[in-house]
């Protein structure tokens, strides 16, 4: 390679270096901001090695899976209560009013956006729900993980978790994150 | 190799590699988007937990993909622009760029429209959608520094700048979902590659996935072809081959046809002064 060329190839691969090393330090310096959402084990003991606790007041984003069987309705069935979890044994509840996303059952991954009302209560303005990255037809989801497979249009949480019992037959019973 | 690769150099060796090229990759892309689209959208089962609304996998996941995949092309070519300054690569920055754009943009719609349905949401600023409009950015970025500038190569050099240093953002897409925790699900299918983990798909959904990546990987690189040429010819049309190319003989460069070529000397502006 002529004298030349290998000058341009050497600025142009430090030229590459240097902003790989840059973005990776503003990222590092900030990577417990881009974090979307707390866990309720971040929510209860702090989080980082500092173990900063989110203040009571505070506008967050939980994130953890739905506690089988903690799902509670109320009212019209419009407000809604249930307990995230995510390693244990933390658990946040929180509390929505609104129309929850299909894909919302026990067991499932949620991020709900609210506001920190006690240190282990959301009152949430936004529920959404997670799905992970696997997919498969309902009858392998059957018999791999005993999920029984209900169009979203046959969901009927009034029925099927308004109490323990009902919650414990009804679908999605494991954790399917 | 580099033997191989010189001749290359030359706009018109390119554009008749291209030539010959586009059919091939062209035909069988437009058999295999069929092939997995019927298959996917018609045949694959639906998913346990989805339901239908999953088969918007079969455009979001190539177009992703590929967007990424085309803006590290585009950045090779920037890497070979700025060092062995060869007027076809910064050409291919130029053919690359608006088609990357396109694919970025159609994986943030599709996403969207997936993201409605069953996050709840069209948009979250999460650590993976953020990245991805960021790429977006890039490649309008790529493609408006390019035309920036009155002197063609000048821009080609910024825009190629521009694209390599983009080539970050390309691990940080992928990782997003790893090292923050996001509202996007993590990778299925280049985890194979990335993590060397299987795939978490059901075969009877991988294969048609499969053909799906690979229908879109043919049809924008004869898309990315079918640009490199038309912006070789551009540049290139007052040389003999490029006439004769176009059938156009110095014979009979009167009235109409001479016309047609001060028209498109006219649309570069000038540009090709060489």
């Amino acid at each position: 390679m002529n004298p030349r060329r290998k000058k341009r190839l050497i600025m142009t691969s430090s030229i590459l270096v240097g902003a790989a090393f840059a973005t990776g330090l503003v990222l590092y310096a900030l990577s417990q901001n881009i974090d979307l959402f707390y866990t309720p084990t971040e929510i209860v003991q702090g989080k980082g090695s500092e173990a900063v606790k989110p203040e009571v007041g505070q506008r967050l984003r939980v994130g953890g899976l739905v506690v089988p069987g903690s799902v509670r309705r109320e009212g019209s069935g419009l407000t809604v209560a249930f307990n995230l979890i995510d390693v244990g044994p933390a658990e946040i509840t929180v509390e929505y009013e609104g129309i929850l996303p299909d894909l919302f059952r026990e067991g499932q991954g949620i991020v709900a956006q609210g506001i920190l009302v006690a240190p282990n209560r959301l009152q949430a303005s936004e529920v959404l729900a997670r799905h992970d990255e696997e997919y498969m037809p309902p009858g392998l989801a059957e018999a791999l993980k005993g999920i029984e497979h209900v169009p979203p249009s046959q969901q009927n949480y009034n029925q099927n978790y308004n109490n323990e019992e009902a919650a414990e037959k009804g679908s999605g019973g494991g954790y399917d994150r | 190799m580099w033997r191989w690769l010189h001749p290359y150099a030359k706009p018109e060796a390119t554009f008749a590699l291209n030539q010959k090229l586009i059919p091939w990759f062209a035909i069988p892309g437009l058999v295999l988007v069929i092939v997995s689209f019927v298959w996917g959208l018609a045949f694959a089962p639906p998913d346990y937990q989805q339901g239908e609304s999953y088969r918007i996998i079969f455009v979001h996941v190539p177009s992703a993909m590929w967007a990424m995949g085309f803006y590290v092309g585009m950045a090779i070519a920037g890497v070979i622009a700025l060092v062995w300054q060869i007027r076809t690569a910064e050409l291919a920055i130029l053919a690359i760029a608006p088609v990357g754009a396109v694919l970025t943009f159609i994986s943030l719609f599709t996403g969207a429209i997936w993201g409605q349905p069953m996050w709840g949401t069209w948009w979250v600023w999460d650590a993976r959608l953020t990245a991805q409009l960021i790429l977006l950015f890039l490649y309008l970025g790529v493609m408006a520094l390019y035309v920036a500038f009155e002197d063609e190569r000048a821009g080609a050099k910024a825009a190629s700048i521009l694209a390599i240093v983009g080539v970050i953002n390309i691990p940080i897409i992928h990782y997003s979902v790893y090292w923050w925790n996001t509202l996007h699900q993590k990778s299925t299918v280049t985890r194979a590659i990335t993590r060397l983990e299987a795939p978490s798909i059901a075969p009877e959904m991988l294969w048609p996935l499969l053909v799906s990546i690979l229908a879109m990987l043919l049809v924008c690189a004869a898309l990315v072809l079918m640009r490199l040429n038309n912006e070789i010819l551009r540049r290139e049309i007052h040389r003999p081959w490029a006439l004769q190319h176009l059938g156009i003989s110095f014979a009979t460069t009167d009235g109409e046809q001479s016309g047609k070529q001060e028209n498109k000397k006219d649309q570069k502006g000038g540009a090709d002064a060489v």
